[in-house]
């Protein structure tokens, strides 16, 4: 990542700082450098805040709590790891923590489903497969599925399944993230990626055909 | 080694990430030439995975960048500076 590399400045402008100088400045009184420290991590907290949360407005509630915690503890942050990876598992506490405060549903079915074992798990069998392009994502229709099927997945799953497909991390990223082991975060990927092969693979291939006929 | 469609299913994860044995690889790659479902499983799975990674299906919400920093404005308004 370079846009916090230090280029010769101009007299005018704000100038590119380091992390570390930001941090500093920051500490040192400049609250308003602050949001551009986070300004580059929004799309991975909210992701973050939103694979345990599901609800976009609890997400995002969520990430000004926990930027506010940040920045109440920036103090402490020794530069060990990134920022935004501090920034990223403050995030993840809090949505766990909100989650648990709030928790009155039931775990969700498809979990006992596939905790029974996966031995008999059976994805959507297709004879065929056409491909879906990424333009299609203009529609609303396709977004709005692979959301919903996102959604639909266990929480230990979706969380797996956001950070590793959606936010791209790898598996060691995620393994620290989620505090579980390597081998955990490939069984609940691949129990994820099938569950969600299952849930959108028949609708999609309906909605492509009904868009290529149409 | 022959492998049968619930074998293969369980690798198409490891598959995708490029995170099999070569043998086992080869064997997976055997059987997904020979059977068209579970080729079309794996192609499903990977098309759902190349779409679900696209900026365009998890955006933020409209309006979060300028919530979060008026927030953050109003907020470290009050506050004490951060201290080492």
């Amino acid at each position: 990542m370079n846009y916090y590399e230090t280029q010769s400045s101009t007299t005018t402008g704000p100038q590119p700082l380091t992390e570390a100088e930001m941090i500093s400045r920051i500490l040192a009184g400049e609250r308003d450098l602050f949001y551009d420290l986070i300004k580059p991590c929004e799309r991975a907290v909210f992701l973050t805040a939103y694979s345990v949360l599901k609800s976009e407005a609890d997400a995002e509630e969520v990430v000004q709590e926990a930027a506010l915690k940040a920045y109440k503890a920036l103090g402490s942050f020794r530069g060990e790891a990134k920022f935004s990876t501090w920034l990223v598992k403050i995030t993840l506490n809090e949505a766990r923590m909100k989650l648990r405060r709030s928790r009155s549903e039931p775990e969700v079915s498809l979990e006992d489903f596939v905790d029974n074992g996966d031995s008999d798990y059976t994805p959507a069998v297709l004879t065929d497969w056409r491909e879906i392009p990424s333009e299609s994502l203009e529609r609303k229709e396709l977004r709005e599925t692979l959301r919903r099927a996102v959604n639909e997945l266990p929480e230990k799953y979706r969380e797996v399944l956001i950070s590793r497909d959606v936010r791209e991390m790898n598996i060691a990223e995620t393994a620290e993230l989620l505090g579980i082991s390597e081998g955990m975060v490939k069984t609940r990927l691949f129990r994820a990626r099938l569950m969600m092969q299952k849930i959108v693979a028949p609708e999609l291939r309906a909605q492509g055909k009904r868009y290529t006929k149409g | 080694m022959v492998l049968d469609c619930k074998h293969v299913w369980r690798q198409i994860s490891n598959y995708i990430d490029r995170d099999l044995d070569p043998s086992v690889r080869a064997s997976v790659e055997e059987h997904l030439a020979n059977c068209r479902h579970c080729a079309a499983i794996l192609d499903s799975t990977h098309n759902i995975l190349y779409l679900i990674a696209d900026e365009r299906t998890f955006t933020l919400p409209i309006g979060f960048s300028e919530r979060l920093r008026a927030r953050l404005e109003s907020e470290l308004e009050k506050s004490e500076p951060a201290s080492r």
